[in-house]
């Protein structure tokens, strides 16, 4: 023990000395400067690895508190809650409730420590907002239910300290942004309230120091306390012998490899980017299985109780080995995992650096994690990714603004608590970190739809939600608008999801449920279909009300390929890396040999993609001519991309007929000579991406775009538009889908400019979408078009060409497709019938 | 063709104007008929214009229930018969049933909205049919009102009859079709028809669908029927074996 730790020591009060000495543990250096903090009044923000105490650290002030409060009889205490604990994870709440109450019953501390969350029983959640407990352990949606009742100054007046764990998960979203202003109101209510954030090392935490502490305009921001690192990480790449595939994402190739590393390590969690590559890896590896290790899958999509069931094996150690996604990427800690292996592309610094925190929760000891890219374009991703490992280095995060349908639905909950004054509420919005910018406009049109729809007709007077009383403030209409509140509250909208369950032969009831898969992805199957899903091969049979009937299959392959579930673009910050490593054949040497001579071939035959330009090869193959173009901004952007640029194409009378895109390129096809097409002056590549295509082109698409619809809808849900499906009271789910895409076109074609549909259009920008990444690339290249008219194929075109006839075709509109079907068809329709000339 | 400003009521249907291309022409009983890419079917031996379920203020209905939905519901509805109107020229426009959402729908139109009913009935015989949430007459509306109508062979009524009629045109079924190639989906509102009789696709904006694969519809026609989708400027005739059942 050093001096400092010694020094430092003294600081702590008893019996938390003792407690600490019984177990011979010093209290370490963060854990110590947050207690200090606490007691000059200040909120902070504690950046530190996995296995640092970080928990503790923010529970310590509490514990003490609470422990130094008089223990007198007749002295009461004060009714409300001390501390507020909000996590993401219901389990995780729960798991820290556990881990807290040890200490304070081995320190014999008078504290109550209870959970609440959807699980807790009724009777327990109304007991709860009579007799508050000293800590209450939650999540974001119960703090914004217990916010929107009359009862809320009771609870919250005395808060203390409240605790945001896993801040750096939360604050960049939906949910984000509802915590935040469930916390400006927290703080109305208790204005002495510290707040210390948790977060794992992120680029910039500045955003998430003004999180802690009201904003008033001058940026304001809690302290921050960086503990001290962990060891570095041991990360390796694994440099398969086998030949490394051009395309796909299965590292099929690696898997002996990888059961080695199973066999050779206690307990590894692997991860993958989709639940597809989870049930395809997971099957591949009980196929080569001889050892009869116990391996479990684990992803979002899996029945609730099977996940838990492989959690809670998991926490006794009874598993050898764990298949999942960014299922796991959070959660409660577990001790025995000694090896994370990543399968596939890390797609960005800062989850892979989450990922490898999974392994070895002893911080001075290092996590271990082995890369397994699973083609070529992934071997550069993961050199990139491993650089920035080592060198720390985030993704910087996407500048956010809070959300307005987030912003309806917390005015309306504030209208449940009670009545408000409009300009005090505004002041208050405005000082949550997400909305401080919030112009009075927006404010004003967001308690305008709360009202009556805020609709330019102001045809809803006599309907209204909200009214204002005489005094000028609002209030609810009437009880059953707190109702509707209460059962819509919270910002996760799932997709519509189908149960899959499992029936034996000809039965249409009965049988095991297995998961739930997203409608969408059930849609464009036909009875006889076979597709992976929870580890086998099913045949989709039919659909009875919201349930997928399927059989087991004795096919080898699925049918249906792709069961995209959690997929996420390439970051950025990771782009930037293989791009970089792209354009310097310098840094080719800790490439794999036939990585290295693909990348020495393309520079031969085409050309590199620079740092800065955009590559783009146009080429002749199989009667068809392809442009393939080299953004390296991710699918999602790309995919739009490809929208934009194949109306173009067509409106240029250049013929394209599809695109596909993946992380890295895309690539158009079509009937006319694009290289011919450029050289005759017909094709001005400079015009075709010119940044202008956001625009009326942009426009033109999004009405008719399925992706702005769905991104409708749950603006409209979450907004409280419309109401939000119910196991058991919902009338029928695709009624809903529906209804809301027939509300989107009416909306669209009359009141462009209303609040919603500004919603959706700013979750456009960065969600599906991703037009912010598309518009910033843009303008990045806009003069820096690098076209090379090339004979045959460059090999860097080969994996984004090989997608073609993998991945679902965009870029053609449905009234094509219609056409196409009545063409084919109408021949074999019009047969033996003489009705119709 | 030149056109006048305002309809001469009597003029010869404006055939030029129609996009919908041969697809759009279809025989019914032996009657030819052609049907509109807006959701309309004209019957140019009559000049009558037929429409069906146009759920007339279900946006107001609903905002009664608290779920305040854009108001604008009646008025895109009604552009498209004012369109169709435009487009045919016809001398009776009939109304297939169900085109009040609701029996205080009619109270609740805007004025915008009885204007735009009113420029449709200038000069033109308009005929409601009787539907099941608008059993009555309602006064906004003007017009006839009527249980159904029989006239120059045809039948034409809400609800269709339980049993394979000839010479049929109802609505009350709101049909949608689904047709899903290379791993796309397009589902739209649809006309379905054996030949002997058929189903309208709902015109109101807000109004849902119900596949014509459903045991409801497909029970309907006596031979394979053929289902005549909406598309953006002309209607896509699809075999009954092409079209996919929801989800």
């Amino acid at each position: 023990m050093t001096v400092l730790d010694r020094q430092s020591a003294i600081d702590l009060p008893e019996p938390f000395r003792s407690w600490f000495a019984g177990r011979g543990w010093a209290p370490r250096a963060h854990q110590l400067a947050l207690l200090e903090r606490a007691r000059l009044g200040r909120s902070v923000l504690l950046i530190a690895p996995t296995g640092a105490g970080k928990t503790l650290a923010g529970f310590l002030p509490t514990l003490v508190e609470l422990a130094e409060r008089p223990r007198k009889r007749n002295s009461p205490r004060p009714p409300g809650l001390h501390t507020l604990y909000i996590s993401p994870l219901k389990a995780l709440a729960v798991d820290v409730a556990r881990n807290l109450e040890r200490p304070a019953a081995e320190m014999e501390l008078p504290i109550r420590i209870e959970t609440r969350t959807g699980d807790t029983p009724a009777s327990r959640r109304q007991r709860q907002r009579r007799d508050p407990p000293d800590i209450l352990l939650t999540t974001p949606e119960q703090i914004a239910l217990l916010l929107a009742s009359a009862d809320a100054p009771h609870l919250f007046g005395d808060l203390k300290r409240i605790v945001l764990d896993e801040l750096h998960a939360l604050a960049n979203s939906k949910r984000g942004d509802l915590l935040s202003l469930g916390l400006a109101r927290i703080r109305a209510l208790a204005p002495e309230a510290q707040t210390v954030g948790l977060s794992a090392t992120v680029a910039d935490p500045d955003t998430l120091r003004r999180w802690l502490v009201p904003q008033r305009g001058e940026g304001e921001m809690g302290d921050l306390v960086i503990a001290e690192a962990g060891a570095a990480p041991e990360l390796s790449m694994l440099d398969s012998a086998a030949h490394v595939p051009w395309a796909g994402h299965t590292a099929r190739h690696s898997l002996s490899e990888i059961y080695a590393l199973i066999a050779a390590n206690t307990t590894t969690l692997l991860f993958v980017n989709t639940r597809m590559q989870a049930e395809l890896l997971f099957q591949e590896l009980w196929h080569i299985n001889e050892l009869n290790f116990p391996i479990a899958l684990h992803h979002g999509s899996l029945d609730v109780s099977q996940r838990r069931r492989v959690e809670a094996a998991m926490g006794e150690g009874r598993l050898k080995a764990v298949v999942c996604t960014s299922s796991l990427d959070l959660g409660i800690d577990w001790g025995a995992v000694d090896l994370v292996v990543n399968v596939g592309a890390p797609k960005g610094s800062s989850r892979l650096m989450q990922r490898i925190g999974r392994a070895n929760h002893r911080l001075d000891e290092p996590s271990r994690a082995v890369l397994v890219p699973a083609n070529r374009f992934e071997v550069l991703e993961c050199r990139a990714a491993m650089e920035a490992v080592r060198a720390g280095a985030q993704d910087g995060a996407v500048e956010r603004t809070g959300a307005l349908d987030v912003l309806a639905q917390h005015v309306l909950g504030m209208a449940c608590a009670g009545p408000f004054a409009a300009d005090a509420l505004y002041e208050e919005v405005r000082s949550a970190e997400p909305y401080s910018a919030l112009p009075r406009k927006d404010f004003d049109d967001v308690l305008a739809f709360d009202a009556t729809g805020g609709y330019a007709l102001r045809a809803y007077e006599r309907f209204a939600r909200i009214r204002q009383m005489k005094d000028g403030r609002w209030r609810v209409a009437n009880p059953t608008v707190a109702q509707q509140y209460r059962l819509n509250v919270g910002t996760i909208v799932e997709a519509t999801m189908l149960k899959v369950r499992l029936v034996g032969g000809k039965a249409r009831y009965g049988g095991r449920v297995l998961g739930e898969v997203e409608e969408y992805f059930v849609e464009t199957m036909s009875p006889g279909d076979t597709f992976v899903f929870a580890g086998e091969i099913l045949e989709y049979r039919a659909i009875v009300e919201d349930t997928v009937l399927v059989v087991r299959s004795h096919a080898k392959e699925p049918k249906v390929p792709s069961y995209e579930g959690g997929k996420f673009p390439l970051s950025t910050f990771l782009a930037a890396g293989v791009r970089a490593m792209l354009a310097d054949p310098s840094r080719w040497k800790s490439l794999p040999n036939q990585v290295r001579d693909w990348l020495e071939i393309q520079r031969r035959r085409s050309r590199l993609p620079g740092r800065e330009d955009l590559l783009v090869e146009t080429f002749p193959r199989g009667g068809r001519h392809y442009l393939v173009a080299y953004p390296f901004e991710g699918r999602l952007a790309h995919q739009t991309l490809g929208m934009l640029l194949t109306r173009r194409l067509e409106r240029a009378r250049l013929r394209p007929l599809g695109f596909v895109a993946n992380d890295y390129a895309l690539a158009i096809y079509g009937v006319s000579d694009l290289s011919l097409a450029v050289r005759q002056g017909r094709l001005d590549l400079g015009e075709l991406f010119d940044a202008d295509m956001l625009g009326d082109d942009l426009e033109a698409w999004l009405a008719e775009a399925a992706l702005m619809k769905r991104t409708f809808r749950q603006c409209a849900i979450i907004a409280g538009l419309i109401e939000r499906r119910f196991p058991g009271k919902e009338k029928n789910s695709r009624q809903v889908t529906m209804s809301t895409d027939l509300v989107y076109d009416v909306l669209r074609a009359h009141e462009p400019d209303h609040v919603l549909l500004r919603a959706a259009r700013q979750d456009a920008a960065t969600g599906l979408m991703d037009l912010r990444r598309l518009s910033g690339m843009l303008m990045r290249i806009r003069e820096r078009i690098d076209h090379v008219a090339l004979d045959r194929v460059s090999p860097l075109a080969v994996p984004v060409m090989l997608e073609i006839g993998r991945e679902m075709v965009g870029g053609e509109a449905a009234d094509a497709l219609l056409a196409e079907a009545e063409d084919e068809l109408v021949e074999e329709a019009m047969r033996g019938d003489d009705r119709v000339q | 063709m030149a056109m006048t400003e305002c309809s001469e009521v009597y003029d010869e249907p404006d055939l030029q104007a129609d996009t919908s291309g041969p697809a759009g022409l279809i025989a019914l009983a032996g009657t030819e008929l052609r049907l509109d890419p807006a959701g309309g079917l004209f019957w140019p031996a009559e000049r009558m214009l037929i429409v069906a379920d146009l759920h007339l203020e279900k946006g107001s209905s609903f905002a009664a229930r608290g779920i305040a939905l854009p108001p604008y519901d009646s008025r895109a509805t009604l552009m498209l018969l004012v369109e169709m109107a435009a487009r045919w020229r016809p001398r009776i426009v009939v109304s297939l049933g169900d085109t009040l959402h609701d029996r205080r729908a009619g109270t609740r139109l805007g004025p915008v909205e009885r204007e735009m009913l009113a420029g449709l009935a200038r000069g033109r015989e308009m005929v409601w049919i009787a539907g099941n949430h608008d059993p009555d007459a309602v006064p906004e509306l003007g017009g006839v009102h009527l249980p159904q109508l029989a006239v120059g062979g045809l039948t034409l009524r809400h609800e269709p009859g339980a049993r394979p009629a000839a010479g049929e045109i109802a609505g009350h079924l709101h049909p949608v079709a689904r047709v899903v190639r290379r791993g796309r989906s397009v589902r739209r509102r649809c006309f379905a028809t054996d030949g002997a009789r058929l189903v309208m696709p709902a015109l109101g904006a807000y109004a849902g669908g119900l596949n014509v694969r459903d045991r409801a519809l497909a029970g309907l026609f006596a031979a394979p029927f053929e289902a005549h989708l909406i598309g953006g400027a002309r209607t896509y005739r699809i075999a009954d074996h092409v079209c996919a059942p929801d989800r």
